[in-house]
């Protein structure tokens, strides 16, 4: 539990230092949807049957472009292989980092997705699936992101690898994710396939940390 | 203990380099036979279907394609998990021999899905959950593909397919029960129904035929590949030396 | 083919096209493989 702490502390401070790099997301976020408006007819009602994808995608993309920071300033600074060689365990301290992840991007995101969609008039019965299969979906793009960022880690030139490795697994995300608010938007329930992210999610946070680590202990064999 | 001898001789380089020289003909050419059979009675003699006409003969080549594409991938995932659990060697150039066959397949399961939907349903393709999936699993190929080209060091590469091909594998369960979540447009189970197969016999073998002698033949193609694996990996040790003095005379 | 000819042709084809590659592909690296490592020898 400590190391769980103390390495969320760590995460969070670190990230106080350097605000700009965990607002980027949520700017980059923010000027998706913006683009999206501008480049739609003003008050164009196919712009709220688009919504939910736009918000999904918008929120995979943002979350994608931290990805690569996540291990590879420890890689290079050696504080990774430190945290390889520690006693505590490996696949607890990277569940913390993850998890640490999502707190800085991934919860941002959820929280403005709701005015977002707004924005994009998406009807006010879609809004709380979105916001709900947000919640659940943007913790397994931190696990699975940083599942693949961890197995490119020692990589030079990881860049567009990572996106080729990280999107047809959080394809299924992103199908039940957007099914969701579908399903709301035409009187369905969107239960289902919210209970399809919630066992995802599960899965992801039980297993995923393990084969991180796994990936992580490669790097330096 | 010596009942796993023989297991552990098998997975040594050499010896299976050999067991696969002496097996990989057996399966290429009775392959051929089957798939012989199976397009030729499939493209001329099998009868005209009551709605699809002539069209449904693409079966039997989309059928046995989809099949290879979601097994190859399960296969993969499978030398994965045994080369991260007991290290082994051979386990990790099964792997990397069997993502180019199976990316291969999924890529003319996808053309072919393409050149049946056109006739049929008047569309190249919808973004429904069978054929998405299709596609994504098409891109979980050329990851790992990908990844195994980005390292330096083949055991490092091995290690890193090996847990990506793991974790993917939850893609394949969501292809094959994905005509069941979803009214899409893809034609329901219509073979693997409980019950009598909602297909006539005169269909049905040269299908059969088709998905077996694809499968052999896969594992005539896979066998080479990991042959030519082994041989690159082991390039300078004595057995492939040997080899190579017996190729030349 | 009742119509539906460029289909059925073009998927057997693309079908064709796939087995070949397959077989062929591992012969021609073996080939490439052999003249490299005696090469280096």
């Amino acid at each position: 539990m400590n190391v769980i702490l103390a390495v969320l502390t760590r995460e969070l401070r670190l990230a106080l230092r350097s605000r700009m790099d965990w607002l980027l997301p949520l700017l980059f976020f923010v000027m998706v949807v913006m683009l999206f408006g501008l480049g739609a007819r003003p008050n164009d009602p196919v712009l709220a049957g688009f919504a939910p994808s736009i918000l999904w995608v918008g929120a995979l993309l943002s979350m994608l472009l931290t990805l690569d920071r996540l291990f590879r300033a420890d890689y290079e600074d050696g504080t990774l292989e430190q945290l390889c060689l520690a006693e505590a365990p490996l696949t607890l301290t990277v569940a913390a980092k993850l998890t640490a992840h999502w707190l800085l991007t991934g919860l941002p995101l959820v929280l403005l997705a709701a005015p977002l969609a707004v924005a994009l008039q998406l009807p006010a019965a879609g809004q709380p699936a979105l916001v709900l299969g947000l919640a659940l979906g943007t913790p397994v793009l931190s696990f699975v992101g940083g599942f693949a960022a961890a197995l490119t880690v020692a990589l030079p030139r990881a860049g567009l690898l990572l996106p080729l490795l990280v999107l047809p697994l959080l394809a299924p995300v992103l199908i039940f994710g957007a099914g969701a608010v579908r399903a709301a938007l035409g009187g369905l329930d969107a239960a289902a396939p919210l209970y399809f992210l919630a066992a995802v999610l599960v899965l992801c946070i039980t297993l995923v940390p393990w084969a991180a680590a796994a990936a992580l202990r490669n790097a330096f064999e | 203990m010596s009942s796993w001898t023989w297991f552990h001789r098998l997975a040594s380089p050499p010896s299976f380099f050999r067991l696969a020289d002496r097996l990989a003909p057996w399966l290429g050419w009775i392959a051929l036979a089957l798939l012989a059979y199976g397009w030729i009675n499939g493209l001329f003699f099998a009868p005209e279907d009551y709605q699809q006409k002539d069209a449904y003969r693409i079966i039997y080549v989309h059928v046995p394609a989809a099949a290879l594409s979601l097994s190859l991938y399960v296969g993969m995932a499978v030398a994965g998990f045994v080369a991260l659990v007991w290290r082994m060697k051979l386990a990790e150039s099964a792997l990397i021999a069997i993502a180019p066959v199976g990316a291969s397949f999924t890529a003319l399961a996808l053309v072919t899905g393409m050149l049946w939907g056109k006739p049929m349903w008047g569309a190249y393709w919808v973004w429904d959950a069978r054929l998405t999936s299709e596609l994504v699993l098409l891109f979980l190929y050329f990851g790992v593909i990908g990844l195994w080209q980005a390292f330096e060091d083949p055991r490092a590469a091995a290690r890193a397919c090996a847990l990506l091909a793991v974790v993917g594998v939850i893609n394949v369960p969501i292809v094959k029960y994905s005509v069941d979540w979803w009214n899409s447009l893809h034609q329901g189970s219509t073979i693997l129904k409980m019950g009598k197969p909602s297909i006539t016999a005169a269909m049905a073998w040269p299908l059969f035929a088709s998905v077996i002698g694809s499968y052999l033949f896969a594992g005539y193609v896979i066998l080479r590949r990991l042959q030519n694996e082994l041989l690159q990996r082991e390039a300078g040790t004595a057995w492939v030396r040997e080899l190579m003095g017996k190729s030349r005379v | 083919m009742g119509g539906y000819g460029l289909y059925v042709w073009g998927s057997f084809g693309c079908g064709l096209a796939v087995l070949a590659w397959n077989a062929l592909s591992p012969r021609l690296a073996r080939r490439a493989l052999m003249r490299q490592m005696t090469e280096s020898e």
